[in-house]
């Protein structure tokens, strides 16, 4: 008959940590390639639209972003509560953006310049007045391609 | 002659350690900021001298969606919840039954695809208010577009029982002569309300 003993002392084995490197490693290029540094710091508060029929912006070094939102918390004390026009790092107004494109689009390369794509992240809740005048002023500029930036739509 | 001398092993167990920092600085730094969207192309600027033409297009081509500033839709005069907008744009565009109150159906030869009846002079016609919202805008938006990619995605599948992503690109620009996208915007006008 078998006998079950009770009083052998069992060691458990020391775990190897020798792959925990490898596993760190594993994670640490995994979110090398999913990072995209961000492009500035937002001084507008923007809550994405969504959409489903997205099309992914293909080559970064030829978008330009335009942001449009309300002052975040900190700036609103300086600028107030209504919607705004970001560009690059500052706020900006519609008559602005004309001559921002433009300075944009000459710092290119010439090949590139007519592939330049305009990319405008406007909060949700924005009225399309706003966006319109930015619309019209990329008319002038000659900044045809342009995207309006959504977030896969996700409950349908 | 020079002494051979034993190269002590490195003691590797802060590599954790490294491998961490670095981890948690990407971590923190990422932003799985999107980079996709609705890609639009804008009508080139009219010249300022020259006077704003009205382009005689049938009333029968031209399908007016109307938005004002509560977000509610007027399309083709009447009230239409955006549900419904995409089946209807599809109808629109497509024309199947030859429908004289819909577009006119040209043949047309297109290229790798022979004879096609295609609506060509159709004309989808966008107006907003200046206070509707964005996220309605971009609804609309989607929704006319998503019309256009079921469309396309049905011909490919028909003629060629693919999607249309699958095609190779000379034919994708063929079915896109079928059903050319045709999204006009206008100037914002004040409909109703304040």
């Amino acid at each position: 008959m078998a006998k079950i003993r009770k009083d052998q002392q069992r060691e458990t084995p020391e775990m190897s940590t020798s792959s925990l490197p490898d596993i760190i490693f594993m994670f640490l290029f995994f979110f090398m390639m999913i990072t995209t540094m961000k492009e500035v710091t937002y001084k507008v508060q923007i809550s994405p639209v969504q959409a489903t029929e997205l099309t992914k912006l293909e080559n970064k070094s030829l978008v330009r972003y335009v942001y449009i939102g309300k002052p975040t918390q900190e700036w609103q004390k300086t600028f107030g509560t209504e919607t705004r026009i970001q560009l690059g790092d500052a706020f900006a107004d519609v008559a602005q953006l004309e001559d921002y494109i433009v300075t944009e689009r000459s710092s290119m390369k010439e090949e590139d310049q007519n592939l330049m794509t305009v990319s405008i992240k406007a909060d949700k809740d924005t009225r399309m007045g706003v966006v319109t005048d930015v619309k019209q002023a990329l008319r002038r500029a000659y900044a045809l391609r342009i995207n309006y930036s959504a977030v896969q739509k996700t409950n349908r | 002659m020079a002494k051979k001398r034993k190269v002590p092993g490195l003691n590797s167990s802060s590599m954790a350690d490294i491998s961490f920092i670095l981890l948690i600085f990407f971590l923190v730094t990422t932003s799985m900021d999107s980079n996709k969207g609705l890609s639009r192309r804008l009508p080139a600027p009219l010249p300022p001298d020259q006077p704003i033409e009205d382009i005689d297009i049938k009333k029968r081509n031209i399908f007016v969606v109307k938005v004002n500033s509560m977000n509610q839709l007027l399309v083709q005069g009447d009230i239409l919840d955006i549900r419904d907008l995409k089946a209807k744009a599809k109808e629109f565009i497509k024309n199947e039954a030859e429908d004289p109150n819909l577009p006119e159906v040209v043949m047309e030869n297109i290229e790798y695809l022979g004879d096609v009846a295609v609506t060509k002079n159709h004309v989808i016609s966008l107006q907003n208010d200046v206070d509707t919202q964005y996220q309605t805008y971009i609804d609309v938006q989607n929704e006319l577009i998503a019309a256009y990619n079921e469309l396309r995605n049905e011909y490919s599948q028909n003629r060629f029982g693919r999607l249309y992503d699958e095609l190779p690109v000379e034919l994708q620009k063929s079915v896109q002569k079928v059903y050319p996208q045709k999204i006009s915007e206008a100037e914002p006008k004040n409909y109703g309300g304040n």
